[in-house]
């Protein structure tokens, strides 16, 4: 138990969130530079929301202001409707080829 | 209406024949012959009334007026360059009109025999008024503007009536010979122009000259010598001669109006305007001087060894313009423009006669065959014996006091050398005019020496310029696209001899040689007539130097060379006529009996490689055509698929290239995988962060 | 004890991400997106925000990611994805990127920015009178100072669901163009 006094005299600041936050982040933009297959794509990028939501909270509750947490509510509309919008792309795309990856859409190349 | 007002209206006098021009241009194959060329030569004939008006409105004004500008209308109205259509009477310019417009109108008359039965009839009379037209707008021009208007103009209709019959190749090679050497003293004089433009601000006649004294010393003299390269290249003065005796392919009314009497002293009257620079330049007018001094002696050098009589009678204008040159250059304007009227009549009388024995000899124009035509052409050889005892300057005739008063004038500017080549000069004139009179018309008659060349049947005997090959066949393949018949002339016969060329024979025929209808005659004797008496009009006598006084407005101010005493004038005068006298006797003891053989000349015999180097003009000309086709065209050729193809069509296309290449370059960014994108994206977010990291620590 | 919390849902969120970007099997990755979901949501509740997590959890567990199975199964694109990359330096340069990303958001972080902005909605979130609980206090703010993005709201979703339906819906004609026909660069997963 020698942690509990350590653990006691720690503070758990806004900014450990924030640090958090950022990591997710990350790790949600190397996930949608790495992986081909576009389903798993999307889902970093939802990782990459979730980031960003956790940093409205944070804020939030650093400012003690309520609208950072009303704008996680927009955060999560908008997320909502790009996931609605976007599965049903993915579907019209991919609905003949099974197994396709997001290397296969090369129509746009230059 | 004064005088003043009176002198406004000299404007009419170019109108005239450009409207006769215009005229026949359109409607001169209607009109026909002869109704043109009475037309054409009326009109001259009005042009010369109305100059006679302009002299009388002049005289009856004191002598600081007679100086009258008349602006026709405002030509470029730009507030850096504000230049006029206008026109300047004054004692220079009236004394030229009366010179084109009254020899303008006997040589119009001369031509309406000379070219009678030519198809191009009506052509010919609308190019011969346009030329005067244009060469009474360069005299006229109160700025160097119109003057060069004029001097484009006339360097046009030289061009278009040299190659007037244009099928034959030898004229269309001297038309534009003739075009391109004057090109290249357009070339100075469109220079100078831009000069004066710079220094002056305008091209008015008055203002620049008054200015040329103050003005920076090195503008003055590069004006002075562009304008001179310009005279160069019209009054045919080395470097720029070789044109004029390629000229003699046009019709010899051309030869003679042209080519003798007007156009080509243009040049001296350029000059003659231009003399404040020339006054302030003394290197220029040194220049000047010497170019005129050796082109005289050089040409009349080359006049001794020609077998043609055109091609000599061209070299004689050569050398005679090179004395006026001269006159000019040392300060004697005066004398300059004397001789200038007396050549017009001299040479024009000598151009005209030898026309008519041209068409006395069946188009021949070589001298080795001719021979006792005095016999045959009484009236032409009187005129052109005449003619010759002036040009010669034996008096009392024209030449004695004009070109006489020249050779003085140096002496008396103190320049020897240049009284030694003028005098040399006059040895060589007598020598060629008299060795050119007794080829012609004494001796021995050589025109049935020869074997008649195969008789093709003339066109009838009216149409005295039916040039048929002699003997030439026609050539092989190639079927020419005109016929003789149409054309009025033989399209491959060249009747110019060169130097070397053997003798051809006239197909006479069994006929002697004839002599010219009166339409051609009247103006050979009138113009003998006024190289008579011409000399009256400036006797160095005091008070009846008449041409000098009503110059003098002109050029006020300039110290014209004039001899010290009455005792020296006369002295001088005696030793130009001596040495004259010994170039007459030298050319008579060697050709008075003619020749013995006609390929044989007594003088090219005996001085065989000096006669080949002079006959040939020094091969001047075949070194200039060497010069342009060698390192001329290899310059063309650099600049064209050197600079022009790679420099210039190189970097233009190599922008396009370039952007091209670029464009390839980047278009491998897009290649259409979505997960290169987003890297571009975050990258693009990296970089933004980096930029606020910055601007945080600042 | 927020102390322990929050580390432990702290990892778990990192897992949960890393195990998402890691997985080769799609539904791995959509189980381990669930749990960094749910990770999220108790680190929502331990800062006060008590209606958000509850929605994270209904709408993102529980809707979202329900759609991704869906299409997953839908689609057959449930096989592993092969392991070597196609693009050259893709991974690598990921990385990279990545960690800067990281880095330079951190040290941002470490300034404060100051706006001069105060509280926008002056309803905070605890203490402050007589506001009631968190969903009374969202409410009051969303229904005031933000009615109008939450209408705006509205017509997006509705949006979202007519271009959802139109855009997967079957069309008469064959779709075959859709997709570039060059085949895939080598290493596409086989079908």
């Amino acid at each position: 138990m020698s942690i509990a006094p350590l653990a006691a005299s720690l503070e758990i600041t806004p900014s450990y969130y924030l640090v958090l936050a950022a990591a997710l982040f990350s790790i949600g933009a190397v996930g949608v530079l790495v992986r081909r297959n576009v389903l798993v794509m999307f889902m970093s990028v939802e990782l990459m929301l979730n980031a960003v939501n956790l940093t409205f909270v944070a804020f939030a509750k650093a400012l003690n202001d309520t609208a950072g947490q009303v704008l996680v509510f927009f955060t999560l509309v908008v997320a909502a409707a790009e996931v609605a919008v976007g599965l049903a792309i993915i579907v019209a795309i991919f609905r003949r080829r099974r197994g396709a990856t997001a290397d296969d859409l090369t129509v746009l190349k230059g | 209406m004064n005088a003043h007002d009176l002198l406004q209206t000299v404007g009419i006098v170019p109108l005239l024949p450009l409207l006769g021009a215009v005229l026949l241009l359109f409607f001169g194959r209607r009109i026909g012959e002869p109704i043109a060329g009475w037309i054409a030569t009326g009109l001259m004939g009005l042009a010369f009334l109305w100059g006679l008006v302009m002299l009388g409105a002049a005289l009856s004004l004191p002598p600081e007026a007679r100086s009258v500008s008349s602006v026709v209308f405002t030509w470029l109205p730009a507030d850096v360059l504000k230049v006029d259509m206008a026109f300047l009477a004054d004692p220079l310019s009236i004394t030229w009109i009366l010179l084109v417009t009254g020899v303008g109108m006997l040589i119009h008359l001369y031509a309406i025999g000379y070219m009678h039965g030519d198809p191009g009839f009506g052509r010919f009379f609308a190019y011969f008024n346009l030329f005067a037209a244009s060469m009474l707008v360069l005299v006229l021009g109160n700025n160097y503007l119109v003057t060069f208007l004029g001097w484009e103009g006339v360097g046009l209709c030289s061009y278009l009536l040299i190659s007037f019959w244009n099928q034959r190749e030898s004229a269309a090679v001297g038309g534009k010979k003739a075009f391109i050497y004057n090109r290249v003293g357009d070339f100075g004089f469109m220079l100078a122009m831009f000069l004066l433009i710079a220094e002056f601000g305008t091209l008015d006649y008055g203002i620049t000259g008054a200015a040329a004294g103050s003005a920076s010393s090195g503008v003055v003299t590069a004006v002075a010598l562009l304008l001179f390269l310009a005279v160069t290249g019209k009054s045919a003065q080395i470097p720029l001669f070789p044109w004029l005796t390629d000229a003699m392919e046009g019709p010899t009314p051309v030869s003679a109006l042209i080519h003798a009497a007007t156009m080509v002293t243009a040049g001296i009257f350029l000059v003659a305007r231009a003399h404040p620079f020339f006054e302030a330049s003394p290197d220029a007018a040194t220049v000047v001087a010497w170019i005129g001094a050796i082109t005289a002696l050089l040409a009349g050098t080359i006049a001794c060894f020609q077998p043609d009589i055109k091609r000599a009678l061209a070299y004689s204008t050569i050398s005679q313009l090179g004395y006026m040159v001269l006159a000019l250059g040392i300060g004697a304007y005066t004398a300059a423009i004397f001789l200038v009227l007396m050549h017009a009549f001299f040479k024009g009388c000598l151009f005209l006669g030898a026309g008519s024995v041209i068409h006395g000899n069946d188009e021949n124009q070589d001298m080795r065959v001719m021979g006792r035509f005095r016999a045959f052409l009484p009236v032409t050889a009187m005129g052109m014996v005449i003619a010759w005892l002036a040009i010669t300057g034996v008096p009392p005739f024209a030449g004695f006091w004009s070109k006489d008063l020249v050779i003085e004038s140096t002496f008396e500017a103190g320049d020897y050398g240049l009284w030694v080549i003028a005098t040399l000069a006059a040895v060589m004139t007598g020598i060629y005019m008299t060795r050119l009179i007794f080829l012609t018309f004494y001796g021995n008659a050589r025109f049935n020496d020869l074997p008649q060349p195969d008789a093709i049947p003339a066109v009838s005997g009216g149409s005295d310029d039916d040039a048929q090959g002699a003997g030439v066949a026609v050539a092989d393949a190639d079927v020419p696209p005109y016929t003789e018949a149409e054309l009025g002339y033989d399209p491959d016969y060249s009747p110019t001899v060169q130097y070397p060329e053997s003798p051809r024979a006239p197909r006479l025929h069994g006929h002697d040689p004839h002599e010219s209808p009166t339409v051609m005659l009247v103006p050979i004797v009138v113009l003998a007539f006024l190289s008579a008496i011409g000399g009256l009009l400036n006797l160095p006598i005091h008070g009846l130097e008449f041409l000098g006084e009503w110059l003098e407005p002109v050029f006020e101010g300039v110290q014209q060379p004039a001899p010290s005493s009455f005792e020296e004038g006369l002295a001088l005068t005696g030793v130009a006529f001596f040495f004259a006298a010994i170039g007459i006797t030298i050319a008579y003891l060697i050709y008075h009996r003619g020749l013995r053989a006609p390929d044989r000349d007594p003088l090219k015999d005996k001085l065989g490689h000096g006669a080949n180097l002079a006959g040939n003009a020094y091969y001047y000309d075949a070194g200039v055509s060497a010069f342009v086709d060698k390192p001329g065209r290899a310059g063309a050729r650099f600049l064209d698929e050197t600079v022009d193809t790679k420099v210039i069509d190189g970097s233009v296309n190599g922008v396009a290239g370039l952007v091209r290449r670029a464009g390839d370059g980047l278009r491998a960014l897009q290649d259409g995988h979505v997960r290169r994108y987003a890297i571009g994206i975050v990258l693009g977010t990296t970089a933004l962060l980096m930029y606020l990291l910055a601007y945080v620590g600042r | 004890m927020t102390v322990f919390l929050f580390f432990l849902m702290g990892g778990l969120t990192l897992l949960g991400a890393l195990g998402v970007v890691l997985a080769r099997n799609p539904v791995h990755s959509a189980l381990f997106l669930v749990m960094t979901l749910l990770s999220v949501a108790v680190l929502f509740l331990l800062q006060d925000a008590e209606l958000v997590a509850a929605v994270q959890v209904i709408v993102y567990a529980g809707a979202i990611v329900v759609l991704f199975i869906f299409v997953i199964m839908l689609l057959g694109v449930d096989r592993s994805e092969a392991l070597t990359e196609t693009l050259r330096f893709q991974r690598p340069i990921a990385v990279a990127l990545g960690a800067l990303v990281l880095v330079e958001i951190l040290l941002l972080a470490g300034h404060s920015w100051a706006t001069g902005a105060e509280t926008t909605s002056g309803v905070p979130i605890t203490g402050g009178g007589d506001f009631g609980t968190n969903i009374q206090r969202v409410a009051r703010v969303l229904f005031t100072e933000f009615l109008w993005p939450f209408q705006l709201t509205a017509v997006l979703l509705v949006i979202a669901v007519v271009g959802s339906v139109v855009l997967a819906k079957r069309s008469g004609q064959p779709v075959g163009d859709e997709i570039d026909a060059a085949p895939g660069p080598q290493g596409e997963s086989v079908p």
